[in-house]
């Protein structure tokens, strides 16, 4: 069963991001206000382990489970959209408190309608690839 | 055990979600959860509406995969590995948010003012709530990624786009913050 590793991750991502409190909506508003170091240290100390991780992973050829290099694929270089895109998701990140992530975490808390911003979501994705090729 | 209980600390937290990215990476993928609301949308026959969607979802079910274990991971975490602590968020914050019309937390992770079945009858809070999914689903995608994909992932990996991408987010999520909440909530 290839599905049970993304399983047993998914489970650890979602017991990680509920016990670090980052699915609260709490801490999206505190973090926004800047008025604590909490989230700034979870994105921060994220970002720095996962910065040194796939260096050393190149340095030292580290192979995937399935035998190639480790290697991520760049992301587009599409500044505008990723400023203008971003900004609309910040909107929505704050006011909901969630992101995608959370957002399923949280369904799984037990705060079922959260799923009333999933279904939202999606409809945002369908709408976003009706009109995509009409945006900046 | 104590420890497992208590809310983590954030210097635990952030290597460990940098761990679910690496370990997605090192099975051949990448951490993005935003790519799933895409995913779904194919897998709900979007495709044949828009080409955007006209792709093989089961290439991407692992990641649905990923979504599942997130959603048995949130019920672990809080049926068995949570004390009753309540949330420790600044002071100043609460007091702010009181002045909108928000109640401590207590243990609840989202406001009851916002997501409890009472609140969704009143049809503004619906509206705030299925426009913050909207706009979580139409940004993410607009700017291809999310925390996940563009914040670690991203960054981690020095992607300039993704540090536009962040600086996004934070413009938005000030705006809502500071701009529109004294507008939304302001008793």
């Amino acid at each position: 069963m290839k599905a049970i590793k993304f399983l047993l991750t998914g489970i650890f991502f979602g017991i990680v991001l509920t016990k670090s409190e980052a699915v609260s909506w709490y801490r999206i508003v505190e973090m926004f206000r800047f008025e604590s170091l909490h989230m700034y240290g979870i994105i921060g100390s994220a970002v720095i382990t996962g910065v040194i991780l796939l260096q050393l992973s190149k340095r030292f050829g580290i192979q995937t489970t399935e035998g190639n290099p480790i290697a991520l694929p760049e992301k587009a270089k599409l500044y505008k959209k990723a400023l203008l895109g971003g900004s609309i998701f910040g909107l929505g990140w704050a006011l909901a408190g969630a992101c995608p992530g959370p957002m399923f975490i949280l369904f799984g808390a037990g705060y079922y309608s959260i799923s009333i911003v999933i279904l939202a979501a999606l409809l945002g994705t369908f709408i976003y690839g009706l009109v995509a090729h009409k945006l900046p | 055990m104590d420890y497992i209980l208590s809310p983590w600390p954030w210097f635990v937290s952030g290597p460990l979600i940098a761990t679910v990215m690496f370990l997605l990476v090192s099975f051949g993928k990448t951490f993005g959860m935003s790519s799933n609301l895409r995913t779904l949308c194919s897998l709900g026959g979007a495709g044949k509406i828009s080409s955007f969607f006209d792709f093989d979802w089961r290439e991407h079910q692992w990641n649905l995969w990923v979504v599942v274990g997130s959603i048995l991971g949130g019920y672990i975490a809080v049926q068995f590995l949570s004390s009753t602590d309540s949330v420790g968020i600044n002071p100043n914050t609460l007091a702010v948010l009181a002045e909108y019309g928000f109640e401590a937390p207590q243990n609840n992770l989202v406001p009851a003012e916002l997501f409890s079945l009472e609140a969704l009858q009143n049809p503004y809070n619906l509206a705030l709530l299925i426009s913050a999914g909207f706009m979580i689903g139409f940004g993410t995608r607009y700017a291809g990624g999310c925390t996940s994909g563009h914040a670690i992932t991203g960054l981690s990996n020095l992607q300039l786009p993704s540090l536009v991408a962040v600086i996004g987010f934070f413009i938005g999520g000030l705006l809502m913050t500071h701009l529109f909440f004294p507008l939304f909530f302001k008793l």
